[in-house]
C-alpha cells in the first residue's frame, strides 16, 4: 500500500495543496480546507463536479475593453491566468498547466491561436482520466500536428520529429526502451495526417488522407504489425518503460524530490492497476507524506502571478501581465521549446527583478487607496500585520517575520514630525506589501 | 530536435567593476575569484573574429538575387526583387543586391567582403534545429557538446579568461560551447533598475531590508534558491550603479544589434581580453509567409548595424583585427510557396567582411536551371572549408584539430595573404 500522510492537516497542509494543485487560497480558503480533513480535501480538488464556472468579474484590457483570446496577441495568456484565478476547479486548470509543459507545443509554430487554446482544452478535458486517451487526442491534435511535422510525414516522405518525441519526452524518457530504429519505425506508423496551408500563416482542415499512410507493416519495440497512429501512443504506454517515466514526472511537479524505491513501486502498481489512469496516481500524490513533509518548492512564474491575484482578489484588468510573465520566463502558450519549460531554473536575477515589478504592478491599486492622511501612530507590528493581511496571511518564518518588523521600525524612525509621521508610514505599509510579495510566503509552494 | 552544444554547462554571474561590465560566466569548472584577475592580466588577441548569425534560415536569392538567371522570375513570381532597385555585384552579373543590403554591397565594392554564394554541406537538413546544430559544431553528425569555435578555444584559451568567447546576447550561443575553457556572455543586467517609488529614504531601508532577507537561513532546496537569487539580486542592484556608457566614433542604428556592435566595437577598443565573439541578427529570417516587408526590414537592419561596425572599427584603428563571419542555418526554396514566404532549402549564403577579407567570392552561384532532386539549391562550397579557412588563414590554427575530417575540406582564400 502506498503511504498516506497521518500528520496534523491544518491551514499550512491545506495551503500547501491549494498552492501545489491549484493556484493558491484566496483569502481564508485554506481554513475551509483544512476543516475537511485530508481525504476529503484532496478529494475536493481531483473529482470536480460538472462544469467548471469562473467566479468574479471577467477579465478585459487596459482599456476596459473584454479580451480577445482568439485573435489579439498575449490574449490567450490572459484568458488562461484568468481561468487560474477564477476558475472554481482549480486543479483542472493546474494539469493543464502540467499537461501544457509535458506535451510542450508553442504557438511561434502554430500561429493559430484557437488552435493552442483547443490543445489547452483537450488538456482540461483529459486530465483526470485515462493516459492513453489524452497521449492519442495529443497525437492527433492540430498544434501539435503543426509543432512536431506530423501533418508533413507521409508515406515515402517519414519526417520523425514527433516519433522521437513522444518517446524520449513524452512517455519513455531519454534512450529508455526504444532505439533509432523504433523511431524510424513509428514514423511510418504516424504517416498519413495532413492539413491545408493558408495564406495568413496558419494550418487548417486537420485530416486523416489514407494514400499518405503507409498500411505496411512495422516493427516497433520488438512488436510487429501493420500499426496505425493511434496504436503509436498505445505501444508507448505498453513499453515496460512508460510507467516508471509517467509516475517520476508527475510526480516532479509536485514534490521537491524523487520518491523512493517503494514509492514509486506502490504509484506504479496504481498506474498499472488503474490501466494508465491519470487521477488515481494524481491523488497518491497528493496524499503522501513527501508532499507535506518536504521542503517549499519556487512557484512558476504564472503560478505566482495567479496566486498573488486570488490572494488579494485581483482580476485582470490590464494586459501588462503578458510582457510581465514573459520577462519573468513564462509566457503561456510559448514555452521555450519541445521539452518544456525548465523547472530548476526559475529564479535568476533577471528573473528576480521581474517579479519585483510584477509585485509592483499588482500592489499598486491597493498602495494608491491607502490612507490619506495615513494613522501617524500604527505600530510596526500592526503595520506587518496589516500588510500579512492583505497578502491572505501567508506563513512566515520567525526570521522573516523579524525582519519585516524592523523594516517597520526603521522606517518610522526617519520622521521628524507628525506631517512624516504619517507620510513615512503610508510609504512603509507600500514597502512592507512588496517584502511580503517577494518573499517567501508568496514566492513559494 | 538535438541537444544544442552547451546544454548543461554550469553558469555564474561576474560583475567586473573595473571594465565596467556585468557577465554570466559558462564552464563545465568555474572558480569565479580568478576570473576578475583573469581578465586583468590577459592580453587581447591580436585577431578577433565576430561570428554573426541569422536565425531562421536566410533566403539568400532575397539577398543576392539572380535577377539575371531566366528562371527567376517563374519561381518567383510574387517575390522576385525588380532589377531596377537592386545594387549589381560586381563578381557575378547574374547577382544583385537587395537595395536593403546597401551597406554590405558598398563594403563589397570596398573589397572587404567575401561571399559564399551557395554554402551547405552533403544532404542538407532542412530542420532549424539540426541544421543549425551543424553549423554551430562543425560536423554532421548530431551530438557534440562542443561548439567549433569552443573547441578552438579549448585549444589556445586561458582557464582565467571567459571573456576569451563572449556571447553579445543573454545566452550562451552554441558555437562557443567549450569542453574546459569558460565563456561568457551578457548577463541581461544593462538598464537592470529596480524600481520601488517609495522615495530615496525609504528605498534604502526597503533593498535594506530585502538584502537581509535574502541572508536568512534556507533549510530546504526551494528556499535555498529563494535565498541565494535575493542576495544577488540586491548585491547586483547596488553594484550596478553607474556601469556602462561610451560614446561610438560613428551613428549606429537604434535597434539591438546595432546596439550590440557598437559595445563589442568598444570592448575591443578598451582592450578587453576578447577573442572570438557571438551575435544574432536584426529579427527572424524564418520567412515561411509574408516575407516582402519582414524580410526586407530585417535585411536592412542588419546591413546597417554591421555597415556601421566595420566603420566604427575603422574609426578607432582596429579594422586590421577583427573580421566578421556572417552565416544562416540554410537558405531557402527557389520555389516560392503560396504563402508570400519561402520554404526551408539547402543551399544559402554566408560572408566573411573586413579590411583583411580577401574580398573575392568562394564558389559560384550554380544557377537555377539545374536544382537539386529536392528542388532547392545545389551548393558549391561546404560550409566547413569556411571554418577551416578561417582557423588556419586568420587565426594560425590547424584546423584538423577542430573540425572533424578537415583535410578533405578545400581551403578557400577568405583571407588577405
Amino acid at each position: 500500500m502506498v503511504a498516506v500522510y497521518t500528520g496534523d492537516f491544518g491551514p499550512d497542509q491545506a495551503r500547501r495543496l491549494l498552492s501545489r494543485a491549484g493556484f493558491g487560497p484566496q483569502p481564508g480558503q485554506e481554513l475551509r480546507l483544512a476543516a475537511l480533513g485530508l481525504d476529503l480535501a484532496v478529494k475536493s480538488l481531483t473529482r470536480p463536479q460538472g462544469r467548471a464556472r469562473l467566479i468574479g468579474k471577467a477579465p478585459v484590457d487596459q482599456n476596459g475593453l473584454p479580451i480577445a483570446p482568439v485573435d489579439a496577441v498575449g490574449h490567450d495568456h490572459l484568458w488562461w491566468l484568468d481561468r487560474m484565478v477564477r476558475s472554481d476547479q482549480p486543479l483542472v486548470e493546474r494539469m493543464a498547466l502540467v499537461f501544457h509543459d509535458w506535451f510542450s507545443t508553442s504557438s511561434n509554430a502554430v500561429i493559430v491561436q484557437r488552435q493552442m487554446l483547443d490543445q489547452s482544452n483537450l488538456f482540461r478535458d483529459n486530465c483526470f482520466g485515462s493516459f492513453l486517451k489524452l497521449f492519442t487526442g495529443v497525437t492527433a491534435d492540430p498544434a501539435m500536428l503543426l509543432y512536431l511535422n506530423g501533418n508533413a510525414n507521409a508515406r515515402g516522405r517519414p519526417n520523425e520529429n514527433y516519433a522521437r518525441e513522444m518517446m524520449e519526452l513524452f512517455s519513455l524518457g531519454a534512450k529508455r526502451g526504444y532505439t533509432e530504429g523504433d523511431i524510424r519505425q513509428m514514423a511510418r506508423a504516424l504517416t498519413g495526417w495532413t492539413s491545408n496551408r493558408s495564406s495568413e500563416g496558419g494550418h487548417y482542415d486537420f485530416r486523416f488522407a489514407s494514400k499518405r499512410h503507409d498500411f505496411g507493416s512495422k516493427t516497433i519495440f520488438g512488436r510487429t504489425g501493420r500499426w496505425n497512429w493511434f496504436d503509436g501512443p498505445r505501444l508507448c504506454v505498453q513499453n515496460r518503460y512508460h510507467p516508471s517515466f509517467f509516475v517520476d514526472k508527475l510526480w516532479s511537479y509536485f514534490v521537491d524530490s524523487e520518491p523512493d524505491a517503494a514509492t514509486r513501486t506502490e504509484l506504479i502498481r496504481i498506474y498499472r492497476g488503474s490501466r494508465f489512469k491519470i487521477r488515481p496516481v494524481l491523488e497518491a500524490i497528493l496524499m503522501h507524506p513527501d508532499f507535506y513533509e518536504t521542503g517549499p518548492m519556487v512557484k512558476p512564474p504564472v503560478v505566482y502571478l495567479a496566486s498573488m491575484m486570488r490572494a488579494r482578489r485581483v482580476t485582470i484588468e490590464t494586459d501588462a501581465w503578458v510582457g510581465l510573465c514573459s520577462a519573468a520566463g513564462q509566457q503561456l502558450f510559448y514555452p521555450p521549446n519541445v521539452s518544456g519549460w525548465d523547472d530548476e531554473a526559475w529564479l535568476d536575477t533577471a528573473r528576480m527583478r521581474s517579479r519585483w515589478e510584477m509585485v509592483g504592478t499588482l500592489i499598486r491599486p491597493a498602495a494608491d487607496i491607502l490612507e490619506d492622511p495615513y494613522p501617524g501612530d500604527e505600530t510596526e507590528e500592526a503595520a506587518v500585520d496589516r500588510a500579512l493581511a492583505g497578502w491572505g496571511r501567508p506563513s512566515l518564518g520567525a526570521g522573516d517575520h523579524d525582519e519585516l518588523v524592523n523594516f517597520a521600525a526603521r522606517t518610522a524612525g526617519l520622521a521628524r514630525n507628525a506631517n512624516q509621521r504619517s507620510r513615512y508610514r503610508r510609504l512603509r505599509q507600500q514597502g512592507l506589501m512588496r517584502l511580503i510579495g517577494v518573499g517567501p510566503g508568496v514566492m513559494l509552494q | 530536435m538535438p541537444i544544442p552544444a552547451g546544454t548543461g554547462l554550469s553558469r555564474r554571474s561576474l560583475l567586473l567593476r573595473g571594465a565596467g561590465l556585468a557577465l554570466a560566466v559558462y564552464g563545465s569548472r568555474l572558480a569565479l575569484p580568478a576570473f576578475d584577475a583573469g581578465i586583468a592580466k590577459a592580453a587581447q588577441p591580436d585577431r578577433i573574429l565576430v561570428s554573426i548569425f541569422l536565425d531562421g534560415g536566410l533566403d539568400a536569392m532575397s539577398l543576392l538575387a539572380p535577377t539575371g538567371d531566366p528562371e527567376y522570375a517563374r519561381l518567383r513570381p510574387k517575390l522576385a526583387l525588380r532589377e531596377s532597385g537592386t545594387l549589381p555585384f560586381s563578381e557575378d552579373e547574374r547577382l544583385r543586391w537587395n537595395p536593403a543590403a546597401e551597406g554590405i554591397a558598398r563594403l563589397h565594392d570596398e573589397g572587404k567582403v567575401s561571399v559564399f554564394p551557395a554554402i551547405s554541406y552533403s544532404g542538407p537538413d532542412q530542420s532549424h534545429f539540426t541544421s543549425r546544430h551543424f553549423y554551430e559544431i562543425g560536423e554532421v553528425e548530431v551530438g557534440s557538446r562542443t561548439g567549433w569555435l569552443g573547441r578552438y578555444l579549448d585549444l589556445v584559451g586561458d582557464p582565467d579568461n571567459p571573456l576569451q568567447g563572449l556571447s553579445m546576447n543573454r545566452t550562451l550561443s552554441p558555437a562557443l560551447a567549450t569542453g574546459t575553457m569558460p565563456v561568457a556572455s551578457l548577463s541581461g543586467t544593462e538598464g537592470f533598475g529596480m524600481s520601488a517609488g517609495l522615495g530615496e529614504l525609504v528605498n534604502t531601508q526597503l533593498f535594506d531590508s530585502f538584502a537581509r532577507l535574502g541572508e536568512l537561513p534556507a533549510d530546504s532546496p526551494g528556499m535555498s534558491q529563494l535565498r541565494t537569487t535575493t542576495r544577488r539580486t540586491a548585491k547586483l542592484r547596488t553594484e550596478l550603479n553607474g556601469l556602462g556608457g561610451f560614446e561610438s566614433p560613428v551613428p549606429y542604428p537604434q535597434q539591438m544589434m546595432g546596439r550590440r556592435l557598437a559595445t563589442l566595437a568598444d570592448y575591443i577598443d578598451r582592450g578587453l581580453p576578447i577573442r572570438v565573439a557571438t551575435l544574432s541578427g536584426s529579427g527572424g529570417y524564418d520567412t515561411h509567409a509574408s516575407q516582402a516587408g519582414t524580410l526586407t526590414r530585417n535585411i536592412q537592419q542588419t546591413s546597417d548595424a554591421i555597415f556601421a561596425f566595420q566603420r566604427d572599427l575603422e574609426a578607432r584603428g582596429l579594422a586590421d583585427r577583427v573580421l566578421v563571419q556572417v552565416w544562416s542555418e540554410f537558405g531557402r526554396r527557389p520555389q516560392e510557396n503560396a504563402s508570400g514566404g519561402t520554404d526551408h532549402g539547402a543551399a544559402g549564403c554566408a560572408m566573411v567582411i573586413g579590411t583583411q577579407a580577401a574580398g573575392r567570392m568562394i564558389g559560384e552561384f550554380p544557377g537555377l536551371a539545374r536544382l537539386d532532386r529536392l528542388n532547392n539549391l545545389r551548393w558549391t562550397s561546404d560550409y566547413r572549408a569556411m571554418y577551416c579557412s578561417l582557423l588556419e588563414q586568420w587565426f594560425g590554427q590547424d584546423a584538423a584539430a577542430i573540425i572533424p575530417g578537415a583535410a578533405s575540406f578545400a581551403r578557400p582564400r577568405l583571407v588577405k595573404p
